[in-house]
């Protein structure tokens, strides 16, 4: 027991003296989070817009009030000739421009129709569509106010609510797959790349050479680095909550418990390729392009499993990032407990058991 | 019992065959070396030795023990140096020292005694990261670590490779001590000159041993007189010698070339003096271990 704590303290020394191995453990997270939450995110705020009203009646400046005044868009310029609109865009200063046309509110009570016009930059496709439904939101949500319940025509009243994350902030589909990253790369990465420092540098020779057992040396290896792991998930959640808001409904001794399920998966999974490579190069690339770019890409994180095609929906299955976000998605947005995801839990604890069984087997008591 | 018992061991790479029957003892107390040039399969025998590698062929025994059967037993008495510094760089001397006492179950006090001689000469950097040491230095620590568990048997794999003259020569006073203890020790290294100061040396060449025996032996077998040659152009000397029909070998050494003959010296001395050599001295000089070698290392190379 003494020796595995001084192997422990050992490691401890490695990690707390290397200033590369702190800013990747405690940077990166940080990073990241704020990378996702803030800069890459597709929601709109705060879009610059034009609008040309050429009606200038009560109802045009009050439809003008109600799309300016609620965050989603800026009103950057008001127009007075459509000749003004291209050079807008062309100067890339609105991302849309209303055209509201003369005789609107007259159009509106006396034919019970009237047109507004949404002229969007739809270079960028997707931004564009998006601006466009929430204008079209607004307008309608305008239009039922003035009209009030109309009795007739018959129509159908779709109600739409968003639920577990009825702002659609993508950031709480971001903390939950930053987390996922971070647990794979400290777990996964670091421990791959500690251990085979140790053969890289010859002291593992040295190590084998002594009364420690192989499955001490991992386990004074690894130990640390699930400490870490724990810390940064922590780190994570608080971020989450301080900074974004981001509520954690379900048990959050359930959620440790599936950090740790999952921070053991990876941890085998780095001590599977450090008996594999023999030079840190290695198995940092190994870790990159087997474990790193399958969670970003086939965890559901970035882009919905749903919509890939089949084979790559098949090899998702394998992949434990994608349950483990299944897992924090149903426990940190739903609430769900241990009776919801015990499906995925199972599905994450059998590979876990998988993986540490064979980084067992296949961990080395000689040098080849 | 004899702490190492060496028999008839085989190991290949792929094609490449880094030990042919390698075969040899090492008795109670003994300082043993083993020596030969860069690739000769001394660290892979090492290796083997401490249970390392697996061999092809053949079995050996470490303090009685069966290098494969019981290689547990046998990693928690033995004390091995491998040829790369290896400890950790990031660690100060202190903390590397203290972690290898601890895996061992022991501690720095408890086996003080044996390395006391050594770590004295390193204590006043004892703050500083492993990393940061001279090379001596480094390798004082490492032989600090490797005995502070008392081991059974000792093995170093190059130890002195690397370091600078003064600091070998103190190395190997104190692996003299270390033999006054009673540790049979196991030495590799590619240094000539070092075979003396063993008990006991095994000449290695291209994975195999060439002969076993006592410096003083090898020196004995030397028959053949050698002279000592040396003129003003050194480099016109040895490529005149080496063109003489009448010479066996004639290589640097030190300042003078030794060049056996199996003609008379006169002749020589001829073929010389008719080259216009200036400053050349001839004398006669008694044979050292080099000389024992290297015709040694130019027998097995013509029969090859």
């Amino acid at each position: 027991m003494r020796q595995f704590l001084v192997f422990v303290r050992k490691e401890c020394y490695h990690i707390f003296r290397d200033r590369r191995t702190l800013l990747i453990l405690f940077g990166m997270p940080v990073i990241l989070i704020v990378l996702f939450g803030f800069a890459i995110t597709n929601e709109i705020h705060h879009s610059p817009i034009a609008v040309l009203d050429e009606a200038q009646d009560t109802y045009s400046r009050r439809l003008t009030e109600r799309i300016t005044s609620n965050g989603y868009f800026d009103l950057y310029q008001n127009l007075h000739s459509v000749r003004e609109i291209e050079p807008l865009f062309k100067k890339g200063a609105v991302r849309m421009v209303i055209v509201i046309p003369p005789d609107f509110g007259s159009d509106f009570y006396h034919q019970r129709k009237a047109a507004v016009q949404l002229l969007t930059d739809a270079s960028d496709p997707n931004n564009a569509t998006t601006l466009v439904n929430y204008a079209n939101a607004i307008i309608l949500q305008y239009q039922q106010e003035i009209t009030g319940h109309p009795a007739l025509p018959l129509t159908i009243h779709t109600e739409v609510r968003m639920v577990y994350n009825p702002s659609l902030k993508s950031v709480f589909l971001f903390v939950p797959g930053v987390m996922t990253l971070i647990l794979m790369l400290v777990s996964a990465m670091m421990t791959s790349i500690t251990i085979t420092r140790e053969k890289e540098l010859g002291t593992m020779e040295i190590l084998l050479v002594s009364p420690l057992r192989p499955l001490l040396i991992v386990a004074g290896k690894v130990v640390p680095y699930i400490v870490l792991s724990f810390i940064i998930a922590l780190i994570i959640l608080l971020m989450g909550f301080w900074i974004f808001s981001m509520p954690v409904k379900g048990s959050l001794l359930l959620l440790f418990m599936e950090c740790a399920l999952f921070g053991l998966a990876a941890l085998s999974l780095g001590v599977l390729i450090s008996s594999v490579a023999n030079s840190q190069q290695t198995a940092m690339m190994m870790s990159m392009m087997g474990l790193l770019l399958p969670t970003m890409l086939l965890s559901g994180f970035i882009f919905p499993l749903e919509s890939m095609p089949l084979p790559l929906q098949l090899l998702a299955n394998i992949i434990p990032a994608k349950w483990f976000n299944i897992i924090l998605k149903d426990v940190m947005l739903k609430g769900a407990g241990l009776e919801q995801v015990w499906l995925p839990t199972l599905i994450l604890g059998g590979m876990t058991l998988f993986f540490l069984l064979l980084s067992i087997r296949n961990f080395k008591t000689r040098l080849s | 019992m004899q702490p190492i018992v060496v028999q008839n061991i085989h190991k290949r790479f792929g094609d490449v065959k880094a030990l042919r029957n390698i075969s040899f003892t090492v008795e109670e107390g003994e300082l043993f070396g083993l020596i030969g040039p860069d690739g000769a399969g001394k660290s892979t025998l090492f290796r083997i030795l401490t249970t390392l590698l697996l061999a092809d062929e053949g079995t050996a025994t470490v303090n009685g023990l069966h290098v494969v059967k019981d290689y547990r037993s046998i990693r928690r008495q033995v004390g091995y140096m491998p040829g790369r510094f290896s400890l950790y760089q990031d660690l100060s001397v202190e903390e590397n020292l203290h972690f290898f006492a601890t895996i061992f179950h022991t501690s720095v006090e408890e086996n003080y005694e044996l390395i006391r001689d050594i770590y004295e000469q390193i204590a006043p950097f004892k703050k500083r990261p492993a990393g940061k040491l001279s090379g001596g230095m480094k390798q004082k620590l490492a032989l600090c670590c490797a005995l502070v568990h008392k081991p059974a048997v000792l093995f170093l794999d190059e130890p002195t490779t690397g370091v600078d003259p003064v600091s070998r020569k103190e190395f190997w006073e104190m692996l003299q001590r270390l033999k006054q203890k009673g540790i049979p020790i196991l030495v590799s290294t590619p240094y000539m000159d070092e075979a003396v100061l063993c008990d006991r040396v095994a000449l290695i060449q291209k994975g195999e041993i060439m002969q076993i025996n006592t410096p003083a032996a090898i020196i004995a077998d030397f028959k053949k007189p050698i002279w000592a040659v040396r003129a003003r152009n050194m480099f016109h000397l040895l490529r005149d010698l080496r063109a003489y029909e009448g010479t066996d070998s004639c290589y640097a050494f030190g300042e003078y070339l030794h060049l056996t003959l199996h003609t008379g010296i006169e002749d020589a001395k001829a073929w010389l003096t008719a080259r216009h050599h200036e400053d050349l001295v001839i004398q006669s000089t008694t044979a050292g271990i080099e000389d024992a070698f290297i015709r040694l290392m130019q027998e097995q190379n013509e029969t090859v």
